[in-house]
């Protein structure tokens, strides 16, 4: 074994799914979710381009539209739509059920066509009639208010950035794979002690210095799963420390213990020029990320949904450098045992100019919210009230299709 | 509430130093901004025409490489080593130039309008970043807002970071001839929207996509050169004219005059002075400012034409300005103001080399969530406490606290000599115990730095 592979797989112990079992844990460590499904959200920042990810090879339109990026073979999916080759990795998947898509879907965003702006509403999950800057929580989050008995570590938001679809009143864990805090336990006193008089700041500490335990705990007992072997062989044979694969090997070992929902983001989709080598680099990261997530969660892949979005779609006509500028309608990626896939769902809306959104964009047909409403409301048993009134306010999801087996 | 010399040198600069007195007064703040910039000079960054050199090299290399010249593998993987370690040195020059500055206004209205305009570089841009803030931002401080706007926006390093030089008009000659060779390359909008949205009038602002399509198509025909610089080729320029926010430019050929002159006008709008005005609070006072405060900065910037020193002069003078500490540190001002607090010199920071830049500075600023230079998007970093306010950046915050005394040939102060250099009467009184109660000069350094009171400025 290399040394590099020795760091790993000491470095995937440390997190391992033998939180459980070590016996140093908090009691936060023990409590029960209130389901047994898993649900993971993945944003991918930057407006992934929809039509050239599950290409309508099927309309007439198409070739004209993008005589450079339609150009190549995809990879067959329904005989209308055709994969685009760098997600082979997960084609396989595709004949199982467990990847699916659905095409010609937005948010309520349109027209100014600002990332920042798409991704707050994407993640606020409401309509546009609620002002931008006034985006105090996400739709996770408010989902989480819904239920009882949410603990602190049932939905973990991954990575550096704060996630706003996970912000908001109901607990959630937030951590950056990797991240140490040794102190001492006069330091760790003091540090307490100077910290009360700041109750904002106080509970991110305490947070911090909880789960740096809980690590350190399991780091300790250090007992290794099969997933661990299997997931430290494919994050070799990839490109190695990435940030993506950090933040999914933490995903599946958190989703093996208490933890019921883990997001993150993934950027790199903003192809205005030379989509068709940029692209695939974003796609090579998202195959990896779900492939990975795939194999760590083992036996419990069978309970899991994936739900892959993105802030808007990107304009049906090719631009000058070989790329696609900011559009409207685009695409959700879905995947997991959960969930009926094999499909791509939506109301084709046809590519002709007239048929276009702005006369420029993919008309969307059918509402994102909707989806995500209707995975989580075969995942967790949630009501259609709760989701059209407090999760997403306003939505009508009666159209949108059953999701989960 | 009126001028607190302490709250001045932590809230418009990066902290208090050991090294040097607090600010003594709004006015002598503003004078100096309008000093020699002597820290420029001394931890110099480098000009646009190195980069330039840097294009020149390569190409020459690359043609080298192709006659067969066996070296010039050697030569690149060189010239990359150079690369990083330039890049590094960049940064440490940046912080120094915080360490030395007696009142580092000019350095933090430096990184403020940095962000405003943000870029990013990679491989030969890499160096590019913070020679567009030396060229672009720091000279335009105190200019109108318009000199700073037209220095940015047309600036290559923008020009390639929001793909303006991939853009030509679509009626343009250039256009025409590459359509009958079948090459099809046309207008993109990224840089133009990324005016009207994060430049000037705000996202809120009143513009339409219209008005979008209408500035890239001005700004089409403005293009680099990657050994010379910005140009402008009339030959890709939109014929015709354009009319963005209801004024008409150009017209006739297309020329570079037509983009200053609609740059100028946008910068004088009234949703450029409210978005401004609302941003420079938010950044210096707090997440939610107050309404007067904001209005003050409005209107000094309507009533001077976007006078960036008067608008900072009404920030400085302005009672609201002076309430108690409301904001938490990015990473970049928390790492600063720590080694500022220490009594680090600018000379001390500059001699360290790549490997200790990475290890003291920039892998735990990435922990802490701010990846030097690598923004998620044109809009910077956020300003709102609660992005930053995590669990794990503060878990990193603390540990580089506790290991403060890694950086090499800095003697750690006493911590109770410390809590009072760096935080006089901010301190509160827990934290006066706790520098006296840690168990070693190291942990009584790492609670100061690692304490709220640090964490806000």
């Amino acid at each position: 074994m290399s040394k590099l592979l020795m760091t790993r797989r000491r470095f995937l112990a440390s997190t391992g799914c033998s939180v459980a079992a070590a016996p140093l844990m908090t009691p936060m460590a023990f409590a029960q979710a209130p389901w047994d499904t898993r649900l993971i959200v993945l944003i991918l920042r930057g407006a992934m381009d929809g039509l050239d990810v599950v290409r309508p090879v099927g309309d007439p339109h198409l070739a004209a539209a993008r005589p450079t990026l339609a150009a190549g073979d995809g990879l067959p999916l329904d005989g209308f739509f055709t994969l685009h080759p760098a997600l082979a990795p997960l084609h396989p998947l595709w004949a199982k059920g467990e990847l699916g898509f659905a095409h010609a879907t937005s948010t309520p965003y349109r027209d100014k066509r600002s990332h920042f702006d798409g991704q707050d509403l994407l993640e606020a999950g409401t309509g546009f009639d609620v002002k931008t800057g006034a985006l105090r929580d996400g739709w996770l989050n408010r989902m989480l208010q819904a239920v009882p008995g949410i603990e602190a570590d049932t939905a973990y938001a991954i990575g550096r950035e704060d996630l706003l679809m996970l912000a908001g009143g109901a607990p959630v864990a937030n951590w950056s794979p990797g991240t140490r805090l040794e102190l001492s336990p006069q330091a760790r006193r003091l540090i307490e002690l100077v910290y009360e008089e700041h109750p904002i700041y106080q509970a991110a500490v305490l947070e911090a210095l909880d789960l740096t335990e809980q690590i350190a705990a399991s780091e300790a007992a250090a007992t290794e799963s099969d997933e661990d072997e299997d997931m430290a062989a494919m994050m070799e044979a990839s490109s190695g420390n990435a940030a993506h694969l950090q933040m999914a090997e933490f995903a599946a070992q958190r989703l093996r213990g208490d933890t019921r929902i883990a997001a993150f983001s993934l950027s790199g989709w903003d192809t205005h020029g030379n989509q068709a080598s940029g692209l695939p680099k974003a796609l090579k990261q998202l195959a990896e990320t779900i492939e990975l997530l795939r194999v760590g969660l083992g036996p419990l892949w069978g309970k899991t949904g994936i739900l892959a979005m993105t802030e808007f779609g990107r304009t049906v006509r090719e631009n000058g450098s070989r790329g696609t500028d900011h559009g409207t309608g685009g695409l959700m990626l879905m995947a997991g045992g959960a969930l009926r896939g094999g499909k791509v769902y939506g109301r084709w809306p046809g590519l002709e100019e007239a048929a276009l959104y702005d006369r420029r964009d993919l008309m969307p047909t059918e509402d994102v919210r909707a989806y995500a409403a209707r995975a989580m409301e075969g995942l967790f048993g949630l009501s259609g009230t709760v989701l059209s009134e407090s999760v997403f306010p306003g939505l009508d999801m009666s159209q949108a299709p059953r999701l989960v087996l | 509430m009126s001028f607190i010399p302490e709250i001045a040198a932590i809230r418009f600069g990066y902290g208090l130093s050991p090294r040097h007195p607090a600010p003594a007064s709004p006015e002598a703040m503003v004078e100096a901004l309008q000093a020699d910039d002597s820290m420029a000079r001394a931890f110099p960054i480098g000009s646009m025409a190195e980069t330039y050199a840097d294009f020149q090299y390569l190409s020459d290399l690359k043609k080298a490489e192709l006659d067969g010249d066996k070296t010039a593998k050697r030569k690149y993987r060189n010239w990359r080593g150079q690369n990083r370690r330039d890049h590094a040195r960049m940064l440490r020059h940046t912080i120094a130039r915080a360490l030395d500055a007696p009142d580092a206004l000019r350095e933090r209205l430096t990184r403020f309008w940095a962000d405003h305009f943000t870029v990013r570089g990679k491989g030969v841009s890499q160096r590019m970043v913070q020679r567009f803030v030396e060229d672009a931002i720091r000279p335009n401080i105190t200019a109108p807002f318009s000199e700073m706007l037209k220095a940015a926006v047309t600036h290559p390093m923008m020009l390639i970071y929001l793909d303006q030089d991939k853009s030509i008009g679509p009626g343009s000659p250039v256009a025409e001839r590459n359509a009958k060779k079948g090459r099809r390359r046309g207008l993109n909008e990224n840089l133009a929207r990324e005016v009207l949205e994060l430049h000037t009038l705000g996202v809120g602002g009143a513009y339409s996509q219209a008005d979008v399509r209408q500035l890239a198509e001005l700004m089409a025909g403005m293009t680099l050169n990657l050994r010379e610089g910005v140009r402008f080729e009339p030959k890709r320029g939109e014929p015709g004219a354009e009319e963005v926010l209801g004024q008409s430019y150009g017209g006739r050929e297309p020329k570079l005059e037509d983009i200053h002159a609609a740059l100028d006008a946008i910068a004088l709008h009234p949703d450029t002075a409210a978005h401004l005005a609302r941003k420079l609070a938010v950044h210096f006072v707090s997440d939610t400012p107050p309404p007067a405060l904001v209005e003050a900065l409005r209107l000094r910037y309507t009533e001077t034409g976007g006078n960036l020193g008067a608008v900072t002069e009404a920030l400085l003078s302005h009672p609201e300005a002076w309430g108690p500490l409301a904001k938490i540190k990015q990473p970049f001002d928390f790492v600063t103001s720590a080694l500022r607090a220490l009594g680090v010199t600018g000379s001390q920071l500059a001699a360290l080399d790549r490997k200790a830049t990475l290890r003291i500075i920039i892998r735990p600023m990435g922990l802490m969530g701010q990846e030097w230079e690598r923004p998620n998007g044109p809009d910077g970093w956020p300003e709102d406490g609660e992005h930053w306010l995590t669990p794990q950046g503060l878990a990193v915050r603390i540990n580089w606290a506790m290991s403060a005394g890694r950086v090499d040939g800095l003697d750690l102060p006493d911590p109770r000599d410390l809590v009072e250099t760096a935080l006089g009467s901010q301190a509160g009184e827990r934290l006066l115990f706790a520098a006296k109660a840690a168990e070693s000069r190291a942990e009584g350094v790492g609670i100061v730095l690692a304490s709220p009171a640090f964490q806000r400025r």
